[in-house]
């Protein structure tokens, strides 16, 4: 009995952990937009920028693939 | 729990990450550090064609490239540049390593999206020893060039006086947080993406939804080759603004 609710719980964290992918996605889609917004008002300055558009976009997506690690530690390593 | 996962199985014909497996290449038995896997295996694949595309494709130096010859110039150029860009001149010096690391992580990548191949980049063993090895190279430089006016990069000399302190902790925890987060970037993300591979393929399996998951994993594959190379991208980037920091700390 006691396992079945351990390993409910494992489910339940691992659901929730997902959540942290689709908050990363906004944030990814936040830094891409506003790159987008920027780069069309000033199209010259856009290509000197990109190394900073990835760079945003990495540390935005790192916290997202943090919550999927979590995920997966929950559902195959604990 | 792993294996039980594993036997139970959740309607899949195979597990999403049996591909990630270690393996020794010949029988089976106990993986020592000398036992040839296949970790082993596609890393030194890796190895390989680096030195076919940059040693022997660029032996000719013919003044109009050939078509090898021309993928590798512009591959140094590019990193070149990117490094001059971000880190500035005094970077140029470091030039050789992260090259080398830059290389190594796209030709795993890319070799990795070959079907049956192995990633040796989806192992967060793999990517912790570039991201630590980063790590504490950088941190060696700036206090080697610095002294120890490297420390200055922690304290913002800018910032109200009260908040020096709660900043200078912040500083300090996310300094050593970078090389964990520089390593599990690179590996969190080239294992989602071959497990959304194998999970597609999984459900291939059923026939009602064979052809919608056959073009969803052709799909998903386009966007992998993309990752494979922006991740390289990134991980080369980020060395270069780490470096940056132990070359110039208070800028």
């Amino acid at each position: 009995m006691e396992g079945d609710i351990a390993s409910m719980g494992q489910f339940i964290g691992a659901g929730l952990a997902a959540i942290g992918s689709g908050a990363a996605a906004i944030g990814v889609g936040h830094v891409a937009g506003n790159f987008l917004a920027g780069a069309l008002r000033n199209p010259s300055a856009a290509a000197s920028q990109t190394a900073t558009l990835f760079i945003g976009l990495a540390f935005a997506e790192a916290l997202g693939i943090f919550s999927f690690l979590v995920a997966l530690l929950l559902m195959f390593a604990v | 729990m792993a294996e039980e996962a594993h036997s139970e199985g959740s309607g899949l014909v195979f597990h999403p990450l049996d591909q990630f497996i270690v393996k020794p290449l010949f029988g089976e038995g106990p993986i020592h550090w000398y036992t040839p896997t296949n970790v082993t295996l596609w890393m030194t694949i890796a190895v390989l064609c680096i030195v076919a595309v940059f040693v022997f494709g660029t032996r000719g130096r013919a003044i109009i490239p050939t078509r090898v010859q021309s993928v590798a110039e512009v591959i140094y150029g590019f990193i070149y540049k990117m490094i001059e860009d971000v880190t500035g001149h005094d970077g140029v010096k470091y030039f050789p390593y992260i090259m080398t690391l830059f290389l190594f992580i796209l030709f795993s990548n890319y070799l990795g999206l070959l079907p049956t191949s192995f990633t040796p980049t989806s192992h967060i063993a793999v990517t912790a020893v570039l991201g630590f090895g980063v790590f504490i190279i950088v941190t060696l430089i700036g206090f080697v060039k610095n002294g120890a006016s490297f420390l200055g990069l922690f304290w913002m000399a800018d910032s109200p006086a009260i908040l020096r302190p709660v900043i200078a902790v912040i500083e300090l925890i996310s300094y050593f947080v970078r090389p964990v987060s520089h390593s599990i970037r690179l590996a969190g993300n080239i294992m989602a993406g071959h497990a959304v591979i194998k999970v597609f393929a999984g459900f291939a399996a059923i026939a009602a939804i064979s052809p919608v998951s056959i073009l969803a994993i052709v799909a998903i594959y386009g966007l992998e080759v993309l990752v494979a190379g922006i991740q390289a991208y990134v991980f080369t980037i980020l060395t270069c603004v780490y470096l940056k920091d132990a070359l110039h700390p208070h800028h």
